[in-house]
């Protein structure tokens, strides 16, 4: 099947039950999104989809076809971050980092469609990110400092 | 919210940037689970999610003869010792015809990829007889089935106060859910020997284990350092070490491993439950002057690190508060459920949340205000721990933070409504103020060989350190190149991870004690490069251009290194601590932190709902070497004790966990997660680097106590079991 990962077409081989989160990571090898709970309760392998922010690990692979990815690598690299990324280190966001790749498309989600949001927005942007290290403070004031 | 300074730099005391930030952002950074090697095996675990039986049948053949299966082990299998334990060898490596808790590892499975691993594993035939499991701590103990005892007596014990508060307290088992689950990587050397990349908090501990396990001489085992996606205790016993070692080494291939959410909810330990009975003691003006406290922790099925948390939990029973006669009896027991190990807190939590209990009970008995109690009890330098009678020669600011904290204005927050249906009229929605304190040693004690190496290397590009240590997320790496920048004058500076074969023991990344004692060690090898390259220059300062005298440059770095970088290996330990005597008396402690937290809360009275609007610290430190990262420990560290206070337990039925999910097991989100304000205080340790001092466990400690404490006083109710549910509330 043909993927459009960040912009790039792909071919990739999938067996029909794999999910995208998978074939991201073991067969495509990008491995920023990740894989924390597979329910779709952590966020930590979110990737935008046609423009909207899924948990990857939801997501069949097969139903991507066709389909808009952006992951976070199609977001900024380490030689050119986006602000985002940019915020949250200098924010001390990221602690263990698990989280902060699903982080990153969420914030960067809100900010493409609410370009000055409230706090109140960004919690409820991120409401499905679970962070376990930082308490949540710096990222609210790294996003709110973009 | 909280503001800081933000400076670019990375000097101490600068709230540096951590250098993997950048890659953690990008998701570049490699995590241990992101890991691969050439021509690599997937490993797959087969476990009995029942929480005690006897194997009757373990029949490998349907998995041997499936079609990319490479290896099918079992206990038999086992090179060496089959038993595995940080403290106490007693966990087999693999199930020894008895399973003690849900989802002990029965066998494990190596395939050409991850799918055939699992469908292999599941494939195994196992055939038990179920048994009856022991889950109750109070049967427990009756059965003697006794980890360890930690007895305190201190003072007279004919001694008794006229107010007397007495209170049964329990706590819940804790999951640490560090969103990186368990996974690992071992390669096999071609000569014997193995190269393992685990999860670890401390990889020599585990070099330790693991070459018993496999027959092997130590440095035929070589064990990485790794990227963690957290860890927060559950890291310090191995998971999939062994495991993979004996696959690799069977199969001559790289292994690769990775544990979904349910499997490390069975794969990690837990943070124990407690159960608690406590009397307090005081005479007329609030002076405690007798404590009793009888503290049952839920070792689980395995001593993992048992033994150390229960003395934390018998040593700390009475908080940082005066007393002369103290009678404590601290068990750690063995039961069917989940073992138990290391989660932030170690052993302090548990106990926190009773006598924090039980010093509001008390100041109500009296009349008083809990802050005026505390501060009229408050111990500090010289005085004596009431538990050990050890005199604090160290600064500690009991009194300090609790006047700060009183003098902090409440936040006028806004009066959102509560958010869950607006079904209840205002008047039922109170909202409460609790206060409680966290209290804490650090490094490791009762005599315990604690040390940290490290080696620091001056090179043409700025400093390298070098060490072992874990950084789990802590952001060590960032406060180590602070200090050899600060010490060397330098701009830059980097981190090199060596593996056990290349570089000694940094200790555990655990007690808080990373910024103090690898921190410690770099400070130590730093300063000897200095003086070191300054002796042989005849300079009197470094920069980045070279050697200076008189602020002119004598001679560059480019000819300081000709003929080899300067550098220096430095073994660092804290102040020597003592064996508790017979009466758990003694010097046993290096050094202690202490924190106070004030929590505003909201109660929906009716629906039961509680939420926390304000949360403010004070915290101890000893210096700020970098205190972006200090408000972050203190933030994050609130969070997961207000979780403890409200969402989170592992729910356990006759010793099968009911939540191992995500979904089910609630953690705190980002719309949970009230505003933090923060005030660091400073008054610098002796033994640390520049003064500094851990800290991280602590504001976790008092975040559950003050949480709860406040849903006291909007709700009346005694709220003595966390986590404090709507139905504790409601009826």
């Amino acid at each position: 099947m043909k993927l459009n990962i960040n912009g790039h077409e792909t071919v990739v081989e999938v067996r029909g039950d794999e999910n995208l989160l998978w074939v991201l990571r073991e067969e495509l090898h990008l491995k920023g999104a990740k894989d924390a709970c597979l329910q779709g309760e952590c966020g930590s392998c979110t990737v935008l989809m046609d423009g909207e922010p899924v948990c990857s690990c939801l997501v069949l692979a097969a139903d991507a076809e066709g389909a808009e990815i952006v992951t976070v690598e199609g977001i900024g690299t380490p030689d050119e971050p986006h602000p985002i990324q940019q915020s949250l280190v200098d924010h001390g966001a990221a602690q263990c980092g698990f989280c902060t790749p699903g982080i990153v498309v969420s914030a960067y989600h809100l900010l493409e469609t609410h370009p000055s949001p409230s706090e109140a927005d960004v919690r409820e942007a991120l409401a499905g990110n679970i962070c376990r290290c930082t308490g949540y403070g710096a990222i609210i004031r790294a996003i709110g400092d973009v | 919210m909280t503001t800081l300074d933000q400076r670019v730099g990375g000097r101490v005391g600068e709230s540096t940037r951590r250098p993997d930030g950048i890659p953690k952002a990008t998701g570049t950074f490699e995590f241990v689970g992101d890991l691969e090697a050439d021509d690599m095996l997937w490993a797959a675990t087969r476990r009995l999610y029942v929480p005690h039986a006897r194997l009757t049948r373990v029949d490998t053949t349907p998995a041997l003869t499936m079609d990319g299966v490479h290896a099918v082990l079992t206990q038999e299998d086992v090179p060496g010792l089959p038993y595995q334990g940080q403290i106490i060898h007693d966990q087999p490596v693999l199930a020894e015809g008895e399973v003690r808790y849900w989802g002990e590892a029965v066998a494990i499975v190596a395939a050409d990829d991850f799918e055939t691993a699992r469908r292999a594993a599941a494939a195994i035939i196992v055939e038990y007889e179920p048994l009856p499991a022991l889950t109750d701590l109070e049967e427990a103990l009756d059965r003697e089935e006794i980890f360890r005892h930690v007895p305190v007596r201190r003072g007279d014990l004919d001694v008794h106060g006229e107010v007397v508060v007495e209170g049964y307290y329990e706590t819940q088992t804790v999951d640490q859910a560090p969103l990186g689950t368990e996974a690992g990587l071992a390669i096999p050397d071609g000569e014997g020997g193995v190269d393992l990349y685990p999860p670890s908090q401390w990889i020599h501990v585990d070099l330790e284990q693991l070459a018993a396990c496999l027959g092997l001489e130590e440095d035929q085992v070589r064990v990485h350092p790794t990227g963690l996606g957290g860890a927060f205790g559950s890291r310090e016993d191995m998971s999939v070490h062994a495991h993979l070692c004996m696959l690799a080494l069977r199969t001559g291939r790289p292994v690769k491993t990775w544990y979904d959410r349910l499997e490390s909810f069975a794969g990690h330990v837990k943070r124990h439950a407690a159960r608690m009975w406590y009397r307090h003691e005081a005479d007329r003006d609030g002076r405690l002057v007798r404590v009793e406290a009888k503290v049952l922790l839920d070792g689980g099925a395995y001593h993992m690190t048992s033994d150390a948390v229960i003395a934390n939990s018998a040593y700390f029973a009475v908080g940082p508060y005066r007393c002369d006669t103290v009678i404590v009896d601290g068990y750690a027991l063995r039961t069917n459920n989940p073992p138990a190990g290391a989660m932030r807190g170690f052993g302090a939590n548990q106990v926190a949340f009773a006598y924090e209990a039980q010093m509001d009970r008390l100041a109500e008995a009296l009349g008083m205000d809990p802050l005026e109690l505390r501060l009229k009890n408050a111990i500090g330098p010289g005085e004596h721990l009431a538990t050990t009678g050890q005199e604090i020669t160290e600064p500690l600011p009991v009194r300090e933070v609790i006047e700060t904290i009183r003098a902090m204005p409440i936040a006028d927050v806004d009066d959102r409504p509560i958010g869950w249906g607006l079904t209840t009229p205002a008047e039922r929605i109170v909202r409460a103020v609790g206060y409680a304190i966290g209290f804490k040693n650090l490094a490791f004690s009762e005599g315990f060989d604690d040390y940290a190496d490290a080696r620091v290397v001056l090179t043409t590009d700025g400093a390298e350190v070098h060490t072992a240590a874990s950084e789990v997320g802590q952001g060590m790496v960032t406060i180590l190149e602070q200090i050899a920048r600060t010490v060397l004058g330098v701009s830059r500076a980097r981190t090199v991870w060596d593996d056990t074969a290349h570089i000694g023991s940094a200790g555990s990344s655990s007690a808080s004690r990373q910024t103090q004692m690898t921190g410690g060690a770099v400070y130590q090898a730093a300063l000897q490069v200095r003086r070191d390259v300054l002796d042989r220059w005849g300079g009197d300062d470094l920069d980045d251009r070279g050697v200076l005298r008189n602020g002119e440059v004598i001679v560059t770095w480019e000819d300081v290194c000709r003929d080899g970088d300067p550098s220096a290996e430095v073994r660092f330990r804290h102040p020597p601590t003592e064996e508790p005597d017979e009466n758990g008396q003694g010097r046993l402690h290096a050094d202690f932190s202490i924190g106070i937290e004030r929590a505003v809360v909201d109660v929906d009275l009716e629906l039961g709902l509680a939420r926390v609007v304000q949360i403010d610290a004070v915290q101890d430190v000893g210096r700020a070497l970098n205190p972006m990262q200090i408000i972050g420990q203190i933030e994050g560290g609130v969070a997961q004790g207000f979780g403890a206070a409200l969402l989170e337990e592992v729910v356990l039925r006759e010793g099968t966990v009911m939540n191992p999910t995500f979904t089910d097991y609630l953690l705190p989100t980002i719309e949970d997660m009230p505003p933090v304000e923060s005030i660091i205080i400073e008054q610098p340790g002796t033994w640390g680097p520049f003064g500094a001092k851990g800290f991280a466990e602590t504001p976790t400690i008092a975040a559950t106590p003050a949480v709860v404490a406040a849903l006291r006083r909007a709700t009346g109710r005694a709220l003595n079991r966390i986590p404090v549910r709507p139905e504790d509330i409601v009826f």
